[in-house]
């Protein structure tokens, strides 16, 4: 009966393996780093386990109902029954079994890929914060005291470690071929580790709804040789304005599809004081209400 | 005097917009001068506006959700259209402040405008027919219900030509929501639409809990009760211990806009990831709250359509409690990507998974009720073998998005909005459908046309397969939700495929309503006279179709599960004998009230005062309803008495009718 519509899924399905088998996707099929690479084998693992279980399924649904029509005489009608203790056995145990060996993947896949763990690395991570801003990304690199907007540069085959935080709405950090997306919220902050394994161009986007820029807010993230990085460093260093007090001002005003662009010093603390409003008097105060405070006390005496 | 209210809340420059909203005034004028024109206001007024007969209200429920199913559909077609063409920037032709209006309305108003009512519609009708009582425990509370639900899904349409509706997306997450980032009166109409028909849901589920768990006909132990009855007692549980949450989050953020509190702000202590628990906490049960009574729906087809009784009706019901229970502690999975830890991360997967377990079984078990039966391949069990079918996928795909790793690479994307709209479509409007083709000649006393049923679900189902496979693959390409426009060409192809489907439920949708009209056109010839046209299993199909406002002349005195086919099997002569020498008592039902109509008209008025800050018609609507509850406290007479000669003779007949009609 489903005949048709059965083959639109299939030629769909079979069409999702080719273009998956053939890479260059760009998106999460495509991964170019271990986060992503492990994710990804996590993600074709958990489908084909369930795949076992479920085409049969369906394929068995179909032909119990196909078989049992009204109008097939060779079929057996056997209209009181309505239970089987080994079949209820049987139908509970297959799902469980399956879930426990997806929650076993789930459980232990979840620990290993926790976005603030360190990845394993001959080299000392590069940090770089992270902060979204209406509607642009800026990346800070507090070791090297320089800042870069909608354009993000790593050294390839090292780990990057990323803080993160919004002065303003929520947002997801994501570079699908790297892995690991995680959301950037106010007075939050959020940790994340990947690694691009080979030098290239990679999209980054947001992936949480943030308004009416929300398409635009794009990034690049860039990995170079190590050496490149450097000298890429060294020259940001050069170039462009400093990120002080009446710059981040500027930027926190809302824009959309920013050129890239580099700061070539930051003033220290920004990234703590925006994660934490009202701590840095140097900053514009957002917040005119209670500043000074990240979880209010009923005792304390708002200023 | 009008607060925020002036003319420029009218769109006047947003063609969009002022063709929208006229063809919407439009048509609902041309319903008004129609039903004025042939004079069936008193008609309507007195039979249904202030009726508060169960049947009457599940039916009402049910038109108020095909028509909101219309006008979210248009919203999917104009998304569609949109993403279809909107390669680069400044392509398409929607403005991303009206794209972002249309994606928030569309899921707003697809889960509480039409699922919400479409279930609790079926729920209303079938589930005192099914229990063998004559209404629900509380009549007029119901029809309070229904009207505050219509009162929301008013507001939500007044936003189309009176200001704007939000554009935070359908759950208006904070901080966006909040006064500081949503200025306008958008997330105002959400928050009153949603609280208004929040409160009527509410309302709904402890009205069918109540009548559940203590209105059952004579004999039905819970062991004895339909699975319809037991997905809706879940559900309405569920509905019970959810919506407060909701109530108390939309609360709070409402508190936040309108004094300058901050609960969920930037600043001030506030915390917007409180917001998001808050909001799962309600949202995770409430898609169990929409496909649980669609389970029931199926249970019940499958079976009847089957000629056999349900497989494993002990474990379909302990599936189904398990389900209800464990819905409420998955929530997290829907923010593993805010960076909860590894082992909450890991404990909410495991969780997610295990509910997998008891929906497993009970798609073997309608398999096994199929196993050894006739089946017979009418409209409903189309929809719900078709069901079957793309549940599987959908709850697949589900499990996988439970993997807290695969998540963190498919949160949000297109991969998840197919998951979604795979559970939600494959699940609850194809077990929606199957209830209203299922139960319709039992409400209106016709069949409907079989052929445009059937055409509808093949649309239905090859549609949803074009419009959402494609969107899977455009997931694991990287292309998250809600884009107004895009710069990767290489998705486009697939964008207007899965447009292509949209064109084929479009059909689908069409199929339904030419179905309705051939069906109203034809009916002499489809006449229900047994009451039984599918040769049912469960009480509802041993009364006359339509059935009186009574129900039951004589409550039916259960001895078993599938209580109406074992009374059938009974030797004929025995059964007639039986029918003969019924003893018929007077009834006493409930007197139809105005309550529900006029609290709604106030409840629009406070709402559309509250959004647009103009207090003094606060004030009035608020005093209005107090005074349209006090007058219903005071009432004097609350029943009419309806004689034992009346329902015998209207009971005799019906038996009449069925002798002559079935065969011996």
């Amino acid at each position: 009966m489903a005949r048709p519509a059965t083959a639109i899924a299939l030629a769909a399905a079979l069409g999702l393996a080719l273009s998956g088998l053939t890479g260059c996707s760009g998106g999460i099929l495509d991964p170019q780093g271990p986060v992503a690479a492990q994710e990804l084998t996590i993600l074709w693992d958990s489908l084909g386990i369930m795949l076992a279980i479920v085409i049969p399924t369906i394929l068995a649904t179909l032909g119990v109902a196909w078989w049992f029509r009204a109008g097939n005489t060779r079929a057996r009608y056997r209209p009181d029954w309505e239970y089987s203790g080994r079949i209820e056995m049987v139908v509970w145990a297959i799902p469980a079994m399956t879930v426990l060996l997806l929650g076993g993947i789930g459980w232990v896949s979840s620990r290993d890929l926790d976005p603030p763990k360190p990845l394993p690395a001959d080299t000392p991570p590069v940090t770089v914060q992270v902060v979204s801003l209406d509607w642009k990304w800026l990346f800070i690199y507090p070791d090297q005291n320089i800042a870069s907007i909608n354009h993000l540069v790593v050294p390839a085959g090292a780990p990057v470690s990323f803080q993160l935080t919004s002065d303003g709405v929520m947002n997801s950090f994501f570079v699908p071929q790297l892995g690991s997306q995680i959301y950037t919220m106010p007075g939050m902050i959020t940790r994340l580790n990947l690694q691009a394994d080979r030098p290239g161009r990679y999209s980054g986007i947001s992936a949480q709804f943030s308004g009416a820029g929300f398409p635009d807010m794009l990034f690049t993230l860039e990995a170079l040789p190590r050496d490149a990085f450097d000298s890429w460093v060294a020259n940001a260093r050069t170039q462009g304005e400093a990120l002080d007090a009446p710059a981040y001002a500027r930027l926190t005003q809302p824009s959309r599809a920013d050129r890239p662009r580099t700061f070539r010093s930051v003033m220290p603390g920004l990234f703590d004081a925006v994660a934490n409003p009202g701590r840095n008097p140097a900053l514009p105060q957002t917040n005119p209400h209670w500043p000074g405070h990240e979880y209010p006390s009923l005792n304390k005496d708002p200023k | 005097m009008f607060g925020k209210l002036s003319w420029s809340a009218i769109p006047i420059n947003e063609p969009i917009d002022m063709i929208a909203a006229g063809l919407m005034i439009l048509a609902v004028l041309c319903v008004l001068a129609w039903v004025t024109m042939k004079g069936y206001w008193p008609y309507l007024w007195r039979e249904w506006l202030t009726s508060v007969d169960h049947k009457r209200i599940g039916v009402m429920y049910v038109v108020l959700a095909l028509v909101m199913l219309l006008r979210g559909f248009t919203d999917a077609v104009m998304m569609r259209l949109q993403q279809a063409v909107s390669v680069g920037p400044d392509a398409g032709y929607l403005p991303p402040e009206h794209y972002n209006q249309i994606f928030s309305a569309h899921g707003t108003i697809m889960i509480f405008f039409m699922a919400m009512p479409f279930v609790i519609g079926l729920m209303n009708f079938a589930v005192p027919l099914q229990l063998g009582i004559r209404d629900v425990a509380f009549p007029t509370l119901n029809s309070v219900s229904l009207w505050l639900t219509a009162s929301g899904i008013l507001l939500t349409n007044i936003s189309l030509v009176i200001g704007e509706f939000a554009r935070t997306g359908w759950l208006a997450y904070p901080p966006l929501s909040e006064l500081k980032y949503s200025p306008g009166v958008g997330v105002d109409y959400y928050l009153w639409a949603l609280q208004i028909s929040g409160v009527g849901t509410l309302l709904s589920g402890i009205n069918l809990a109540t009548t559940i768990l203590k209105m059952r006909a004579p004999g039905m132990s819970y062991m004895r009760m339909p699975v319809f009855c037991w997905t809706a007692l879940a559900s309405n549980l569920l509905i019970i211990a959810a919506f407060p949450v909701l109530t108390a989050t939309f609360a709070m953020l409402l508190l936040d806009r309108y004094l300058g509190m901050h609960f969920f702000t930037n600043d001030g202590g506030g915390n917007p990831m409180m917001y998001v628990n808050l909001i799962w906490v309600w949202g995770h049960p409430e898609v169990y709250i929409l496909i649980l009574p669609c389970f029931g729906v199926f249970s019940e087809v499958v079976a009847t359509f089957s000629g056999k009784p349900l497989f494993g009706y002990r474990s379909m019901v302990a599936a189904t409690m398990a389900i209800c229970i464990l819905s409420f502690i998955v929530w997290l999975h829907h923010f593993f990507t805010m960076g909860a830890g590894a082992n909450v991360n890991g404990f909410f997967g495991v969780m997610t998974m295990i509910i997998a377990v008891p929906t497993g079984v009970k798609v073997y078990n309608w398999m096994f009720t199929m196993y050894g039966g006739r089946v017979r391949f009418n409209a409903p069990i189309l929809w719900s073998v078709g069901f079957m079918v793309t549940f599987v996928i959908g709850g697949m795909t589900g499990v996988l998005l439970a993997v807290p790793p695969a998540d963190f690479i498919l949160h949000n994307s297109l991969f998840l909005i197919a998951h979604f709209h795979n559970v939600i479509i494959g699940g609850v409007v194809f077990g929606a459908l199957a209830g209203y083709m299922y139960w319709f000649p039992k409400a209106f006393g016709f069949t409907l046309d079989e052929g445009w049923g059937k055409v509808s679900f093949w649309c239905w189902f090859v549609g949803f397969y074009l419009a959402f496979m494609p969107l899977y693959y455009l997931g694991m390409l990287g292309m998250t939700r809600r884009l107004q426009h895009y710069d990767n060409p290489g998705w486009q192809p697939w964008l207007i495929v899965a447009a292509v489907g949209v064109a084929f439920i479009l059909a689908g949708i069409l199929a339904l309503i030419v179905q309705l009209v051939v069906s109203i056109r034809t009916r002499d010839h489809r006449r229900d006279h047994t009451g039984d046209p599918w040769h049912g299993r469960t009480l509802e199909w041993s009364t006359p179709s339509p059935p009186p406002a009574w129900n039951f002349a004589v409550l039916p005195q259960v001895e078993r599960e599938d209580a109406y086919w074992h009374m059938k099997r009974r030797a004929r002569e025995e059964r007639r004998a039986a029918a003969e020498a019924l003893a018929y008592a007077p009834i006493h039902m409930p007197l139809n009230s105005p309550t529900g109509f006029i609290t709604a008209f106030f409840a629009v008025v406070t709402g559309f005062a509250l959004i647009w800050h103009i207090w003094w018609l606060v004030i009035l609507g608020l005093v209005g309803a107090l005074i349209t509850t006090l007058v219903f406290a005071w009432r004097d007479e609350s029943e009419f008495e309806i004689p034992a000669d009346e329902l015998a003779r209207i009971d005799r007949a019906h038996q009449q009718a069925y002798w002559a009609g079935s065969a011996p």
